[in-house]
């Protein structure tokens, strides 16, 4: 096969989507104004589909911060940490993440996928075992791969199919590394935790447990620390992997342990090594998000409000949808065609959200993937539920009286319209202009 | 369990599969005449484990285009002292 050839198939595969619309690979937002509204084909559309689930992209102190470090340490490091040195605050980065953990160390990556590359391939190698849930993220996959360790892959979170894997390779020696994820991105459901941890222990000394709580840090967990916090199953973790371009509302990802000698895995992470560090502006934009997730739990509790209006309310329309309120709703539509109309329909409304089609998605689903923020008001949510039910209905989908309240677009374009851009969804004020318009990575 | 025993487990568990009413036979492609996606094979792929009792790794069956070629790598991990560990690629 040619590249010609290797080009044209990712144009037919993406061929048929940009024949109903537009292109969702290569959608380009023309300005940013908070971690709620955009501009997108020079039109506002609010944003129900990012992954900014505290609303701390646009948070003075992670602004200032991020602005702050650029301005001490310079734009970028230019180099890895290994080859070319660390800089002050990569190291008190990693102090305040573990201290936030109350574990023993902590190592900070580049993004959260080159965190689970260099985790995955410092932990496992030739002449292991690695066993990944089923719906694991590429992430996890594209890691396996370059461990050259023998990947096993147990049913979507179902600790008896993991048990029974395990028990099989009761006799065979070298290390088995078992990963799952706390918050699946795609439908928003969680790892039944308790129970794979029971199953991990019962297992042996040489199987360790490995959780990507990639999606539920800042979201789960009585003080934010994700799923094994909130299924209190820390002590049974032997690893947290995690990324900054979630909640943190930056980019990185790190990884934290209380295993003896866990520094020096560094030492044995190719991605760690060979890749440049984070830069000092999102080391230090990181840094204060993580003190504001510690000092402003009403984010959180914020967050679950706005899920559960907004999983409430899709449910209320009779469209298929997780079976919990989650920051991820997915709403499941028929066909992958359909589920293109219909995104370009919310878009061309307003209303921006992701699509996830076959054969990115568990169980061949055509879904949209709307994914709510604690910086979300209740009327931004009201507005896109309307919008929705109101697509809906052209498509058949949804009974035409299914919101109680008549749809008045027009009314609610003109009072988004009409607020102070400058003013953040969470009622704080913005910074200065110079801050927001820092281009977007 | 013989050759036969493990083409008809896997020639029953892909009809339960197949989206497009293609009856599988051992020269059947399992991605080209199925109609199943890359994600739909390796649901089948977790099936089967479950009915055999054997773990398949991941990308053991990447060079796999027919029912008979799965039969013979799924073979290979189910002989006596064969579970393929030696010969992983």
């Amino acid at each position: 096969m040619s590249i010609r050839d290797r080009i044209a198939a990712a144009d037919e595969a993406y061929g048929a989507l940009r024949a109903l619309g537009r292109d969702p690979s290569a959608l380009e937002f023309g300005a940013v104004s908070s971690p709620t509204e955009a501009l997108l084909e020079g039109r506002p559309v609010t944003l129900f589909g990012t992954n900014n689930y505290l609303g701390l992209t646009f948070d003075p102190a992670c602004l200032e911060a991020a602005a702050a470090g650029a301005r001490g340490f310079g734009a970028g490091t230019t180099g890895s940490r290994i080859a070319n040195g660390s800089y002050a605050g990569h190291g008190a980065l990693e102090r305040e993440i573990a201290a936030f953990y109350g574990k023993a160390g902590a190592i900070v990556f580049s993004t959260g996928y080159v965190a689970n590359l260099g985790m995955i391939t410092a932990l496992a190698g030739r002449g292991d075992r690695i066993l990944i849930d089923a719906d694991s993220h590429a992430s996890i996959y594209d890691a396996c791969r370059m461990a050259e360790a023998e990947t096993l892959r147990f049913r979507h979170n179902d600790p008896a199919n993991l048990a029974r894997r395990l028990e099989r390779l009761r006799e065979t020696p070298g290390i088995k590394l078992v990963i799952v994820e706390g918050l699946y991105s795609m439908l928003g459901d969680r790892a039944p935790l308790a129970e794979f941890a029971d199953v991990v222990r019962e297992a042996g000394e040489d199987v360790h447990l490995m959780v990507d709580e990639a999606h539920s840090l800042g979201v789960l967990g009585e003080t934010g620390r994700g799923l094994a916090e909130e299924a209190g199953v820390e002590a049974d973790v032997d690893f947290v992997v995690g990324t900054f371009s979630k909640s943190v509302g930056t980019v990185g990802g790190f990884c934290v342990s209380d295993i003896e000698g866990f520094d020096r895995l560094r030492l044995l992470s190719r991605p760690y090594m060979f890749t440049a560090s984070m830069t000092p502006g999102a080391v230090e934009s990181a840094r204060a998000a993580f003190a504001a997730m510690q000092a402003r739990p009403e984010l959180r509790a914020r967050l679950w409000r706005n899920a559960t209006r907004l999983h409430g309310g899709v449910r209320a329309l009779g469209l298929g949808t997780g079976p919990e309120a989650s920051p991820v709703v997915a709403v499941k539509l028929p066909d992958p065609e359909t589920a293109v109309r219909v995104w370009n329909r919310l878009i061309d409304e307003g209303v921006y959200t992701n699509i996830a089609l076959p054969p990115a998605t568990p169980n061949g689903l055509s879904l949209l993937r709307v994914s709510v923020s604690a910086a979300h008001e209740d009327a931004q949510i009201d507005r896109a539920l309307d919008t929705l039910a109101a697509i809906g209905a052209e498509f058949g989908l949804v009974a035409p009286d299914a919101r109680p309240r008549p749809r008045r677009r027009a009314a609610l374009r003109v009072v988004i319209g009409d607020r102070d851009p400058s003013e953040g969804a969470t009622g704080r004020r913005a910074p200065p202009p110079t801050g927001r318009a820092a281009p977007k990575g | 369990m013989t050759a036969e025993e493990i083409e008809r487990e896997v020639i029953a568990l892909l009809a339960q599969h197949v989206r497009n009413g293609h009856v599988p036979g051992p020269e059947t492609r399992v991605m080209a005449d199925t109609g199943m996606d890359s994600v739909a094979v390796m649901d089948f792929v977790l099936d089967l484990e479950e009915a055999l009792d054997i773990d398949i790794p991941l990308d053991r069956l990447a060079e796999a285009r027919t029912v008979a070629d799965v039969v013979r790598e799924v073979a290979g991990l189910t002989a006596p002292g064969g579970d393929g560990k030696e010969t992983t690629a």
